[in-house]
């Protein structure tokens, strides 16, 4: 059971708080390579914040981030880039007026000799990416506000694969996909883990889950309820998990466990 | 969706155009919102010149205008920028104002006098001029690093400094004018003597030409490399025909407007050329401040377009956060938006200054207002996100010709601000239309 191997990513004891809200309270989450770690929980659990606090949006008010067992210091998006880390974010966040290349390229910019942008190249590449991501994409010189929200949400997942990322955050990356897309989104998250990339894949519904990932986490209210390896669960007592907060035998409780019911 | 899979990709879309002048437009990628620009200028040209009795569309008048406009446009490609990431300046003509005056000081009494360079000594303008560049920067550091780094809004920056910056330009020297200006600096405000000639005139335009030649090849080029649909061979020749012509038309004017009878009698006696019967004919050819204006747009086109700062300005202005969260220091952009306007206002102080030949208190009031309008007009959204340099550019010169328009006619100041006024809010007002049938 216990994996000797460095983990990728180690959350420890993070905490955060908007107002008097405490959106994150006291999570602790790790990933290692080749891994894919379903996040789980009821809508305003506080998925996507803790993953914010990991790529940089959001600075943690406690908790340290440990990335292949060093301490790393995350205060912005560029940080969190650097240590490859690339985020899908449930928003979204695409530059609306701007095409497909620019926001895949956003940031790191393919440039010409004589340092300036390289329109042509990045748009070639844009076309391989998206053609493996989304066969159907066709609008490259728009700008990415005239898309559907499955073709942004195609560009969204291209630019993260895009640039070798060691640990990806994909949260819920599918939610405004066809069901041949989700298909893609599967197949592409397997070829990624083979290659040994470290996955965080959010959502609020189980089943879109629970067959790709190794290991599921699951949050209520800002804290951990508890972990499990798939293999050992099943989906109805992770279910259990998330809407009562009840561990099952095999699964490691967390701070968020709720003792009484076990 | 099943239409698009029967169309392979590198077919240029114009093949599938239903009349002529689709077929034009698309084959031609021109972008018809700055057509309807140069339509509307057209109008308001030729309307002008019925009303005013033929003395619009003289090179005379032409000439004037271009050299009229210069100031403002050279400010208003930097607005672009300003306002395409949401923010705004307000204090544009009130750091010209003070930037003015340091320059003027710098060339009157400082360099001359306290550095003892002397009188008219030929590197007084370029000092004065970096000087200013080195206030314009400065100022607009301050003010980006306010907006950026404590978060207050541009807004209120700008109008803090569009008081600020004039009560300094009145501090340099207590409210005194400063004049005259060093015989070279005045050069950049145009005149006669500040005007490049015919033989330059028409260098220009070759060299003009060859650039769009080239860029035209270039950009096909391009495309053949990475299989993307061409232009039809017969559209590039069209965008070759109508980009050359523009230039050359541009350089006739300009060439077709005489030196003053006396100047040219002056300068012939200076240099001992014999006057013809029917006068000299010295032709002023294209003014330096245009070209400075024209340098800077085809400058601040590059920047906005082919480098990085300029995506990062427009993609920060369609969604700041999306922007931050792909990485972008977004607040470094910003101040660095700021110091280019800064700069810009230098230079647009320098022709003030140098067509005035004197620097006052009073140089660039109102003149927040004309650059604004100017790109607003040019289709800059205060929404954040769009616009372009030559539409604001072709933004300054229709409210340059509406101005000078209205003076030609003899239409009182009051009712001139009125139709101005006025027409800045049809302008965008058309433009909201234009914006929501295309979507
Ligand atoms: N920027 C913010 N300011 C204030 N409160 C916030 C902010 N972001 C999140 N919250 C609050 O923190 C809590 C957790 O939100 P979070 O977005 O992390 O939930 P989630 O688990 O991702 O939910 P969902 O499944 O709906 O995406 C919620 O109560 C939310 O209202
Ligand atoms: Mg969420």
């Amino acid at each position: 059971m216990l994996d000797t191997r460095t983990p990728l990513v180690e959350m420890n004891d993070i905490s955060i708080a908007f107002g008097g809200i405490r959106a994150v309270d006291r999570a602790s989450i790790d990933l290692f390579p080749g891994e894919v770690v379903g996040l789980l929980g009821h809508n305003g659990a506080g998925k996507s914040t803790l993953i914010k606090i990991l790529s940089g949006a959001y600075k943690r008010d406690a908790g340290s981030i440990r990335i292949n067992g060093e301490d790393a210091t995350i205060n912005n998006p560029r940080d969190a880039k650097a240590y490859g880390i690339e985020t899908i974010y449930q928003q979204l966040a695409v530059a609306d007026n701007v095409d497909a290349a620019a926001n895949l390229f956003l940031g790191r910019e393919i440039t010409t000799a004589i340092g300036t942008l390289d329109d042509a190249a990045m748009e070639s590449k844009a076309r391989e990416v998206m053609g493996r991501l989304n066969p159907n994409f066709r609008r490259f010189k728009e700008p990415v506000k005239a898309l559907s929200g499955g073709q942004r949400q195609s560009v969204a997942i291209a630019r993260a694969i895009l640039f070798n990322a060691r640990i990806l955050i994909m949260d819920e990356p599918t939610a405004a996909l066809g069901p041949q897309e989700t298909a893609q989104v599967g197949e592409l998250i397997k070829q990624l883990k083979s290659d040994g990339i470290g996955i965080f894949l959010i959502s609020h519904d189980i089943h879109d889950v629970f067959d790709l990932a190794d290991r599921v986490v699951v949050m209520k209210n800002g804290q951990v309820v508890g972990s499990a390896r798939t293999e050992d669960v099943t989906k109805d007592e992770v279910l259990g998990m998330i809407i009562l907060g009840k561990v099952p035998p095999g699964a490691t409780p967390g701070p968020g466990a709720q003792t009484g019911l076990v | 969706m099943a239409d698009q899979h029967a169309i392979p990709t590198n077919i240029h879309p114009s093949r599938f155009a239903q009349n002529p002048l689709q077929r034009f437009l698309m084959a031609t990628e021109l972008d018809t919102r700055l057509l309807g620009m140069i339509g509307a200028l057209a109008i308001i040209w030729i309307g002008f010149n019925i009303f005013s009795g033929g003395l619009f569309l003289t090179p005379r008048n032409l000439w004037n205008l271009s050299v009229q406009t210069a100031s403002v446009a050279v400010m208003v490609t930097g607005m672009v920028l300003v306002i395409v990431t949401r923010n705004i300046d307000l204090s544009v003509g009130s750091i010209l104002g003070v930037v003015g005056m340091v320059m003027g000081v710098m060339q009157t009494d400082i360099l001359p006098s306290q550095l003892g360079l002397g009188l008219g000594h030929p590197m007084i303008w370029v000092l004065s001029l970096a000087a200013g560049l080195v206030v314009g920067v400065g100022i607009g550091a301050l003010q980006g690093t306010i907006i950026a780094y404590l978060r207050v809004p541009a807004f209120i920056v700008t109008l803090g400094g569009y008081l600020v910056w004039r009560g300094a330009a009145w501090w340099v020297t207590m409210g005194r004018t400063v004049a005259p200006m060093d015989p070279t600096f005045q050069l950049m405000g145009g005149g006669p003597a500040g005007s490049v000639g015919s033989l330059w005139s028409w260098i220009v335009a070759v060299i003009a030409c060859a650039a769009i030649l080239i860029g035209l090849y270039w950009g096909r080029r391009q495309r053949r490399r990475f299989n993307f649909p061409l232009r039809p061979i017969w559209a590039e020749i069209a965008l070759a025909i109508i980009g050359c012509g523009l230039v050359i038309g541009a350089v006739l004017v300009a060439n077709a407007y005489p030196w003053p009878v006396r100047i040219a009698a002056r300068y012939a006696e200076a240099n001992g050329i014999p006057v013809p019967e029917s006068g000299l004919f010295i032709s002023h050819g294209i003014a330096i401040p245009v070209l400075i204006a024209l340098g800077v747009g085809v400058v601040m086109t590059f920047i906005a377009t082919r480098t990085r700062f300029g995506r990062y300005v427009f993609a920060m202005g369609g969604n700041p956060e999306a922007a931050e969260l792909a990485g972008i220091n977004t607040r470094w952009v910003t101040v660095k938006i700021f110091m280019l306007m800064g700069a810009l206002c230098a230079i647009a102080a320098a022709i003030s200054s140098a067509r005035l030949n004197a620097a006052t208190n009073a140089l660039g009031t109102l003149d927040e207002l004309y650059v604004i309008a100017a790109a607003v007009i040019g289709g800059t959204s205060l929404a954040g996100g769009v616009g372009t340099i030559a539409g604001a550019l072709l933004g300054a010169l229709v409210m340059q010709s509406l101005q000078s328009g209205m003076v030609l006619m003899g239409l009182d100041s009051p009712l001139q601000s009125i139709v101005v006024g006025a027409v800045l809010v049809f302008a965008v007002w058309l433009d909201t239309l234009y914006r929501r049938n295309k979507h």
